[in-house]
């Protein structure tokens, strides 16, 4: 029997994964946006179990309204990462480096 | 029903309204030969909505308590739209004779304020997400504004990654909270969590979005985006992202504290306490190495909210209260020393280099002695304005048992007195060398004294703001 806890153990997984996703790479700004993307979906993960779990339907309307703003997320990213590249012709992470902080 | 709640929500409407005729507008007639008329319009928009707000007297809750507009909301509301307005009207020269007039600008702004006042209104975890999305993915794109530049570019890149990791973790709080109390609700979450000690899970939840929130008030340990934000951003925009922003997040975090976790006070206020010790030393220590007047001031705003964060940790009433004047005051502040930043130019190139100010005083007496008392006033210095804000927090920390944080406090103020009072060694006492142009902008110049001679006169009473930061937070905690 698949319980709460399975879903909940797969949804944390991917936050952490998504987490580390975003400290751990090196290479590509690319891979960052996908970490997010990770990490607001393991969310949705998590919002949908605990709302079929409690037989409550704010998580699903949350659910949706997540996966609005990661797609309006993912297109402003884009959208910078373009320029970012039209300006420094790479988008390594380790060229992310005109201002040290 | 139906109508009563619009009615209460009717400024917000009304404003994305507006946002949107102006894009849309805008988009088929002039473009960007429109920004300028566009940005004082925006900006007379904002002042009539801000006295709207701040003299109507409408109901407290809409949709069923998701949306609040008590007095809390309504100060902080206030604050925000006066200081965009202010911004706005302060950065439309230097962004149009550097060719990034750009007629998004105003409308992003208008979309970031509705974010904000959503934010600050919020009463549900969805309402809180999505204003919260709202007011940053509009500030990601104004950071980024100037698309030909590396900096602005890639200032708005870190931005992103980090913003959206910050959404990240606090909505995966959110969908605990949500989960282990049943309600998106924070009426309802503030049951669930009772009084004395809350569930794991809905602790969990709670550590989660306290770091969500500390990232958008850039508090250490989620402060390292701030300074690199603050230097590639055109100065305009940072001086946006100095003031209403931080207010908007300072008021969501007390909101979530208050409104949702009320009961469980001891289980966050070591927690708030600890970020706020944090903030202020690694915000006092790191300025002094700084030679970027932008950064100094990025890392001046960490501390700052370090200061208010220790409002919030007493816990109390007073404690929002204390936090309301001090974010009102600092926002007055810098305001104040942004005007002059943007004024400072050599061969008509914006010069943020702090070495660039020696001698400033035998050029400009005046201008140099209204920075000299904003500094003064940042630094905390007794008879100025800044010093009340420090000393209410201090007292509030103090009054709730927290000794040894007001100790510390007064410590890392003493500490981070140091990097302002050398902005005024350079400018009084420094070695000559090529002098800064001669600011042109009057209305530069206006805001400076403006803001300078608050700090002088608001000794007398605070004009007030204690009475009504007062009325608000007990609006908030009771």
């Amino acid at each position: 029997m698949i319980g709460i806890e399975h879903y909940l153990t797969v949804a944390a997984a991917l936050f952490v994964i998504g987490i580390f996703g975003i400290f751990l790479n090196r290479k590509n700004v690319i891979i960052l946006l996908m970490s997010i993307e990770l990490i607001l979906l393991s969310v949705n993960i998590n919002l949908v179990a605990f709302s079929s779990f409690l037989g409550d339907l704010a998580g699903q309307v949350f659910t949706l309204f997540v996966l609005t703003v990661a797609a309006a997320e993912a297109a402003i990213g884009l959208a910078i990462l373009v320029c970012f590249f039209r300006n420094r012709g790479t988008i390594a992470v380790e060229d992310v480096n005109v201002m040290k902080g | 029903m139906l109508q009563a709640d619009l009615n209460i929500i009717l400024p917000e409407i009304l404003l994305a309204i507006y946002a949107m005729l102006a894009l849309i507008g805008a988009v088929y007639t002039g473009k960007d030969k429109l920004t300028a008329p566009l940005t004082w319009l925006t900006a007379l928009v904002f002042v009539l909505m801000a006295l709207w707000i701040g003299f109507s007297e409408v109901g407290e809750t809409a949709f069923g308590g998701s949306f609040n507009a008590d007095g809390f909301a309504r100060f902080a509301k206030v604050a925000i739209l006066l200081s965009a307005a202010s911004v706005l009207v302060m950065g439309q020269e230097y962004l149009a004779r550097r060719q990034v007039a750009n007629f998004e600008y105003p409308v992003l702004v208008t979309l970031a304020v509705i974010g904000m006042m959503v934010m600050v209104s919020a009463g549900d975890l969805i309402v809180l997400y999505m204003g919260l999305e709202l007011m940053s993915l509009s500030l990601y794109v104004v950071a980024s504004l100037r698309r030909d530049s590396i900096k602005s570019t890639e200032s708005g890149l870190k931005y992103f990654v980090l913003g959206s990791l910050s959404s990240g973790m606090l909505l995966y709080g959110a969908s605990l909270v949500y989960g282990f109390s049943g309600t998106t609700l924070f009426s309802g979450i503030i049951e669930a969590a009772g009084e004395g000690h809350a569930p794991l899970g809905l602790l969990f939840g709670l550590v989660f979005m306290i770091s969500g929130l500390a990232f958008k008030v850039s508090a250490v340990p989620f402060h390292m985006w701030t300074p690199d934000v603050y230097e590639g951003a055109p100065t305009p925009i940072t001086a946006f992202f100095a003031t209403a922003p931080k207010v908007a997040a300072m008021a969501l975090f007390a909101r979530v504290v208050h409104s949702a976790f009320g009961g469980i006070t001891a289980d966050w206020q070591q927690v708030i306490a600890l970020i706020s010790v944090l903030s202020m030393f690694l915000g006092s220590i790191a300025a002094i190495g700084q030679t970027n007047i932008k950064r100094l001031m990025a890392y001046s705003s960490i501390t700052h909210m370090g200061f208010a964060l220790m409002g919030l940790a007493s816990g109390t009433a007073f404690g929002v209260q204390a936090m309301l004047i001090y974010m009102a005051i600092y926002i007055v502040m810098n305001l104040g020393v942004f005007a002059f930043i943007l004024s400072m130019e050599r061969d008509g190139q914006p010069v943020t280099d702090l070495s660039a100010l020696n001698m400033y005083s035998t050029a400009y007496p005046g201008r140099a002695l209204a920075l000299l008392i904003l500094m003064f006033s940042l630094a905390g210095v007794p008879p100025l304005v800044g010093f009340f804000g420090k000393f209410y927090v201090l007292r509030a920390a103090y009054d709730a048992g927290l000794v040894w944080l007001a100790v510390l406090g007064v410590i890392a103020s003493v500490i981070g007195a140091f990097y302002y009072l050398r902005i005024v060694f350079y400018m009084y006492f420094g070695e000559a060398n090529e002098p800064l142009d001669k600011p042109r902008s009057p209305l530069l110049f206006g805001f400076l004294m403006a803001s300078a001679a608050i700090m002088l006169l608001g000794v007398v009473n605070l004009f007030g703001v204690e009475g009504i930061a007062q009325a608000a937070s007990l609006t908030l905690v009771n």
